[in-house]
């Protein structure tokens, strides 16, 4: 006797979160099978392997059938054909966008193209995620990106309008949007110690100061800005900061900017002689950073930069991180004392990301 | 011109791209109604196009409004070539067209193609506007209500139950026509959709129109099948119980109508029935003079008791011989055809030797018929005076009801029909119609399709097997009578068992069929019953009388009484004085297909029951296998009723209701499916237990199995005891012995001498093992019996399951429900199928369907599966498919046991205070002569005194709708409540037939994946019609038919489903305590008896 259909049909559709995750985790309908028998449902309901086959397998067509919806989640609200109630919806939808960090730290920055899909499978067998959990996440990424790729407005907001996300997934959505685009270079190995949260952290900061839609005021006239305003670098921007070039190119500058910056932290340092020695050398680090992110080449190797020019240096004399805290505070501010620095507005926006970011990435 | 259809097509959204070039839509719309035709604009590209179109008006008949269904097609305009059509949407607007339901359709529609399914939505506004139409020969029947309900609509009152309202449509079916072979199956199924459509709709008005002259304004338990019978055609049939019905905010209607003379009752003919029989027709008007004086004498009872047995058998019924067996009763039906009838008599005691009957008529092979009682009683001894205290008001009231139903078949009618059949499609009853149970009665009948019976026009045609190369118009006209003659020949049937025992009308009624291939069995199964002809009837008797019927009755065991004289039994029953008032004699088993009346007082809860059972027959062809299902059926009836038996006692249960019992036929094989809800009523005997006896006393190690089989036995007994919470309350037994009924019994033991030792032994009786039910091991068939007995397993703790719409024994449903349905096809393995592995692959099916929506649904514990209703079908030669549907509700598993106890406690008190009243009444047993003046009872007085608070009590629950439905959620039940909830508007019933198709099964993921999606789709469509008529519920749902059929080599699959129920606005019940202090029936029953024949 075998079962040729066997279908359960609820009025309410019934979602098993346990089999939802399962699911999205990319495993076949035994696996799933087998890890549930492994959970000990079986003895806490004293069902058979039969009837969790069936259950699975039931869940799983239910999942395929919503899949479709889950693509545009606005349709699932609309949609008739499953009745879900509110709740459940919105744990849907988040579930199916949620990924996984081991994934996302393979593909963050890269181009979300044909060719990347490509290397899913090594994704896969290098993290242990599912090649088919991969392609979910893979194919959430690009939609997202496509949808709001072209969009003005809030970068967070369009992603949550359109995605029915909460706010903490659309802001991840938001850095992998902004990382894509921007095409930041994050696979280095040196770049490795550093998590996805570490990333969007630094994508935020990004966003808020550095894009467009940073400045405040939409442009006055919105046709003229054919510029997207939260997902690309204020090019402006990165074109003044060429300005600050003059920071480490003058050489009584560097020395009043390093003199001021010795005064107020002698004494406060544990690594203050490490901190005086090294100083032009960071100094010049993080505004030669500064001054080459005109070329894309460079605005992808920001965060290798940033990593090999400061991050290392200060890990080597093994600086803790509330010396780096007081050295990066006291290093913008002392600018504001130079009288012959004009770019004071430049500085603040350029150091003022700068510092969050550096603080965020300055770990093991 | 008397109505004007009004529609608005106003946007569509979703819709699917249909131009891969643009990926949109140039979308726009067709309105069609009856010939007429509508178009919107084209809305170029766009998936979400906004048409907002003018009103399309369409001036039509009242009669196409009942019959056509709106027709609205989404196409895709292209220039170049022919429009593709999107999909379309059915909306039938037949709520539109009573005033009370909905007034307006409008909301968000599923555009539905049958070979894509949904794709997207479409908004449409529909309005009608009815001009009043006097014409008394309209032919249509706008107006009357129709609710698929089976007990009378929670917001309104019956003023009159009419009775059974039946008729039959036949047409041929597209899906056969020649014209299919060349057209696309898109075509044809929409072809058939159409049809049934309209068959439907035409079904409805006709019956509309019967009950209109009958005077009713609804009906009610309307339930409406299609036969798919292939070559020979579709036949769509309905019964349903016509009513007059009240809303309960009007109180003022019904007064007139119970005050209404009684004259008409006494003029109407009774030449209507063809056997007339001077006995239960014939003494109406000396029954008009007990009525107005009636007292409760001895002589009374005297005087009637001989009336009593000239009733309970009708002439026409032949005197039942005691034997066990099969017997041949040719003369129980009129038919002149002369089939031939199996009657086969089921008793608990008897070793039955079926029959083989080799009789069949050759010249009349196709009507072989059998039909059955199931009515197990063991036999009994008493036959004191205290049961026939009860007679001479059973005669009455059977009297009364069986003129009152059957006068109904006087009233001239244009369809010619000779008789009237006294059912009701009901399974729930207005407090007080339901007098007495006698048990189920069903008939079957094994019929050939494959030829017309039609003389006319085989006379035409020659060849019957040419005749779909004709129009059907021609010859369609004439075959309904056919159909017609058929199921007449069954409800005679139905009927003539009823009589038999001693009932006059038969509830709980309900028809169905089985088809493969050329054969058909028709199917009637009900319940026996004596009704209260005081809601059959406008105005047939006042006051008194029915006043004291109702006291005489006692809450919550009167319909358990016998309704047959126990000195004539149609058979031998055991019979013993109730548990409950130990009055009146009561079967010590009982079958029902109705509900559980709300109250009869049960001990513990109740249990879903089921039998199943397979049979292989032999492939064969037309007459020969027309003549081995009929065969095979009283086997199967029996063993279906054996197995039932043996496991209402295995679950220490003494009731059975809302029996089902399904025989499927298919090519080669015979499935039987009885489904139940098992029950302890407190006024039935304890169930003895079952006992094991093998042949071979002699060997010791086979002895040793016994006595270990035994042991199982009682043990799960006793395991299943403690599970449902069966412990019969001791307290009744001392109740007996109490003082209080001993005045009663003295006079009775002054009175009458002899009959007391019967009484006494009786009580003794009743604490033996005497019905001790014993299961004999002769051979390896019956061991297996055993074996299959014990290993239903029951319900995973915190589950409970039924098949009607209660669960006994529980009373506080939370608010959460779920409705579902499982489909479930498997595949036998074709290699030496014995009957014995097929049963075991169909227990096994069943078993694991059950233990997987136990599992499906374990988060909702505690909760109970109410109205699991399974199906059976036999699609192909080697494959079964079941098909469940059923709601699965919260409890709150504290509470219950509380309001239970306190249910228990008030019906005791109850039934105490009862037994004081009674002594109120002396029990003077002076006079031989009928008392000449009318019984002043104080108590009649102070039910009218009631009557007021229960008015008040009415129109407090039904206070006025705030009908604000909420969200766009729609619930789905097959109950006729919701819980925790008020229904508050019927809108109209909902009734719909979809097809869908696939041609890349495996693309859909495959059967499963293609039914799946379907069944959603279909919920889908039902949603969305609920809510657009302003509903935000479907009570009473069914999925009444689930065909599938599939070709996984050619990757094709096709579906049929017919779903249908009542669309309701619910509202919360906001004050859950309210609601719980009404809930009890023992608290409103005197004020809804008073209220109604005041």
């Amino acid at each position: 006797m075998t079962s040729e259909l066997d279908i359960f049909v609820g009025n309410t559709t019934l979602i098993d979160e346990d089999v939802y995750r399962l699911w999205l985790d990319g495993y076949s309908v035994n696996d799933a099978v087998a890890l549930r028998v492994r959970s000990g449902i079986l003895e806490q309901t004293g069902a058979t392997a039969g009837v969790l086959q069936s259950d699975t397998m039931d869940h799983y067509r239910t999942f395929h059938m919503l899949e479709r919806l889950l693509h545009a989640p606005p349709k699932l609200l609309h949609q008739l054909i499953f009745q879900i109630p509110p709740s459940r919806q919105a744990l849907l939808i988040e579930r199916y966008y949620t990924f996984d960090e081991a994934f996302v730290r393979e593909v963050l920055g890269k181009k979300l193209s044909k060719g990347t899909k490509k290397d899913l499978d090594d994704i896969s067998t290098k993290t242990g995620i599912t090649l088919k959990s991969c392609r979910r996440q893979f194919d959430n990424f690009k939609r997202v990106f496509k949808v709001v790729e072209e969009m003005r407005g809030s970068l967070v907001d369009n992603i949550q309008q359109h995605f029915l996300l909460s706010d903490r997934l659309a802001r991840d959505y938001a850095a992998i949007v902004f990382f894509a685009n921007n095409r930041f270079e994050t696979g280095k190995k040196k770049l490795q110690y550093l998590s996805f949260g570490d990333f969007a952290f630094c994508a935020e900061l990004m966003i808020q100061n550095w894009t467009l839609g940073a400045v405040g005021e939409a442009p006055t006239d919105p046709d003229s800005q054919m510029d997207d305003m939260d997902v690309d670098l204020d090019k402006e921007f990165l074109q003044d900061l060429k300005e600050l070039k003059v920071l480490v190119a003058d050489k009584d500058l560097l020395d009043l900017h390093k003199s001021l910056v010795c005064t107020v932290l002698r004494g406060k340092l544990s690594v203050f002689s490490e901190m005086e020695t090294n100083f032009k050398n960071l100094s010049r680090g993080l505004v030669n950073v500064a001054a080459k992110l005109t070329h894309n080449k460079d605005v992808r190797d920001l965060f290798v930069d940033l990593v090999e020019k400061f991050v290392e240096p200060c890990r080597s004399d093994h600086w803790p991180l509330s010396d780096v805290r007081l050295f990066l505070t006291q290093y913008s501010v002392s600018v504001h004392s130079l009288d012959g620095f004009r770019h004071q507005v430049l500085w603040d926006r350029y150091m003022g990301t700068l510092r969050g970011c550096l603080l965020r990435l300055y770990h093991d | 011109m008397p109505g004007k259809l009004k529609v608005k097509i106003v946007a569509g959204r979703h819709l699917p791209v249909m131009d891969r070039a643009s990926d949109l839509t140039d979308a726009f719309v067709e309105v069609k109604f009856g010939n007429t035709t509508f178009k919107t604009d084209v809305y170029l590209k766009s998936l979400n196009p906004q048409w907002n179109s003018e009103w399309f008006k369409f001036e039509v008949d009242d009669e196409d409004l009942q019959d056509e269904p709106l027709q609205i097609t989404v196409l895709d305009h292209d220039t170049y070539s022919a429009n593709d059509a999107i999909g379309k949407v059915y909306i039938d607007i037949d709520p539109l067209l009573y005033s009370e339901a909905a007034t307006v359709i409008s909301g968000w529609f599923p555009i539905y193609d049958t070979i894509h399914g949904i794709r997207g939505e479409i908004n449409v506004v529909v309005k009608v506007d009815l001009f009043n139409d006097l014409n008394r020969f309209r032919q249509s029947s706008c107006g009357v209500k129709f609710f698929c309900t089976t007990s009378i609509p929670k917001c309104y009152r019956a003023v009159v139950i009419h009775g059974f309202v039946e008729e039959l449509v036949v047409n041929e079916d597209p899906e056969y026509q020649w014209i299919d072979r060349i057209r696309t199956p898109r075509a044809s199924n929409e072809a058939r959709q159409r049809l049934i459509s309209l068959m439907s709709g035409e079904l409805q008005r006709k019956i509309g129109l019967k009950v209109l002259e009958m005077r009713g304004n609804a009906v009610v338990g309307y339930l409406q099948c299609f036969d798919l019978e292939g070559e020979s055609g579709l036949v769509v049939r309905a019964i349903g119980t016509a009513c007059t019905l009240d809303k309960l905010s009007s109180p003022a209607a019904f007064l007139p109508a119970c005050n209404s003379p009684s004259k008409e009752m006494k003029e109407s003919p009774f030449n209507e029935d063809p056997n007339p029989n001077p006995h239960s027709s014939g003494p109406s008007t000396p029954l008009k003079n007990q009525t107005y004086s009636f007292s409760p004498s001895k002589s009374y009872s005297r005087q009637s008791s001989s009336s009593d047995t000239d009733l309970s058998l009708t002439p026409k019924t032949a005197p039942y011989p005691q034997g066990p067996g099969i017997y041949l009763c040719p003369s129980s039906t009129p038919l002149s055809c002369g089939s031939l009838h199996l009657k086969s008599r089921l008793l608990s005691e008897s070793s039955l030797t079926p029959h083989h009957s080799s009789l069949v008529s050759p010249v009349l092979r196709k009507s072989v018929s059998f039909s059955e009682e199931l009515f197990l009683a063991a036999s009994g001894t008493g036959s004191g005076s205290a049961g026939k205290e009860g007679g001479p008001l059973k005669a009455l009231l059977r009297q009364q009801t069986q003129s009152a139903l059957e006068q109904r078949g006087g009233s001239p009618h244009r369809f010619c029909r000779r008789r009237e059949f006294p059912f009701l499609t009901l399974t729930a009853f207005p407090p007080g119609l339901l007098v007495h149970v006698g048990g189920v009665v069903s008939a079957r009948s094994v019929k050939l399709l494959d030829r017309i019976h039609n003389p006319a026009f085989v006379g035409i045609m020659g060849n019957t097997r040419s005749y779909k190369l004709l129009d059907w118009n021609s010859f369609n006209s004439d075959e309904p009578e056919t159909r017609d003659a058929w199921w007449a020949e069954i409800r005679q049937e139905i009927k003539s068992h009823a009589k038999a025992l001693g009932c006059h009308a038969v509830v709980g009624y309900s028809e169905s069929t089985s088809i493969c291939e050329e054969v058909c069995i028709l199917s009637a199964s009900g319940t026996a019953a004596v009704l209260n002809p005081r809601f059959l009837q406008e105005g047939t008797v006042e006051g008194s009388l029915e006043q004291r019927i109702e006291e005489n009755l006692p809450v919550g065991c009167g319909f358990c009484h016998i309704p047959y004289d126990e000195l004539n039994m149609p058979f031998p029953a055991h019979l013993t004085y109730c548990y409950n008032c130990r009055k009146q004699k009561v079967p010590d088993v009982l079958f029902t297909t109705i509900d559980l009346p709300t109250d009869a007082v049960v001990v513990g809860k109740g249990c879903l029951i089921q039998a199943r059972l397979c049979r292989l027959k032999k492939k064969a062809q037309a007459e020969a296998n027309a003549t081995a299902i009929s065969n095979l059926l009283p086997f199967m009836e029996y063993e279906v009723h054996t197995q039932l038996m043996n496991k209402l006692k295995l679950k220490g249960m003494n009731a059975l209701f809302g029996l089902r019992i399904q025989i499927t036929v298919g090519e080669n094989m015979l499935m039987g499916l009885a489904s139940a809800t098992g029950v302890y009523l407190a006024a039935l005997p304890t169930p003895g237990g079952i006992q094991i006896a093998g042949k071979t006393p002699n060997d010791g190690s086979y002895e040793q199995h016994i006595s270990h089989m035994q042991k199982k036995i009682n043990d799960t007994i006793a395991k299943n005891k403690e599970l449902y919470e069966i412990n019969p309350p001791e307290v009744s037994e001392e109740i007996i012995g109490s003082p209080i009924p001993e005045p009663r019994q003295r006079s009775r033991l002054l009175r009458s001498q002899s009959e007391s030792s019967d009484e006494v032994t009786e009580l003794d009786l009743s604490h033996g093992k005497k019905d001790a039910f014993v299961l004999e091991i002769d051979d390896a068939d019956a061991m297996e019996d055993v074996h299959s007995l014990l290993t239903d397993v029951p319900p995973p703790s915190g589950f409970y399951s039924c098949n009607t719409e209660i669960m006994p024994g529980i009373n506080n449903w939370t608010s959460e429900i779920q409705m579902f349905t499982s489909v479930r096809v498997v595949r036998l393995s074709s290699l030496n199928l014995t009957n014995q592995a097929l049963n075991k692959n169909f227990n096994g099916l069943c078993e694991n369907l059950l233990k997987s929506l136990y599992f499906k649904l374990r988060s909702m514990t505690p909760c109970c599966l109410c109205h699991v209703n399974f199906t059976v079908s036999l699609p192909e030669d080697e494959l079964i498919q079941v098909t469940v549907t059923a709601v699965a509700i919260t409890f709150d598993k504290n509470q219950a046991l509380q309001t239970t106890k306190a249910h228990a406690e008030k019906s005791l008190q109850r039934a105490s205070a009862d037994n004081e009243e009674m002594l109120q009444f002396p029990l003077e047993l002076c006079s031989d002569s009928l008392p000449s003046h009318a019984f002043p009872a104080a108590k009649a007085v102070t039910v009218e005194k009631a009557s007021p608070m229960g008015d008040g009590n009415f129109r407090n629950r039904s206070a006025p709708p705030c009908a604000s439905s909420t969200v766009g959620v729609v619930k789905m039940t097959p109950l006729s409540f919701i819980p925790g909830a008020k229904i508050t508007k019927y809108l109209g019933i909902i009734n719909m037939f979809f097809i869908r198709e696939t041609t890349s099964l495996r693309e859909e993921g495959g059967v499963s994946g293609f039914l799946h999606a379907f069944i959603a789709e279909v919920f889908a469509m039902v949603r969305a019609h609920v809510a657009a008529l302003g509903g935000n519920a479907v009570v009473s749902y069914i999925m009444k038919q689930c065909v599938f059929m599939e070709n996984p080599s050619k990757n094709q699959a096709q579906c049929l489903i017919n779903v249908s129920g009542d669309a309701v606005v619910f509202v919360r019940e906001s004050d859950l305590e309210v609601m719980s202090a009404q809930q009890p029936a023992v608290n409103c029953q005197p004020s809804c008896t008073g209220e109604v024949t005041t």
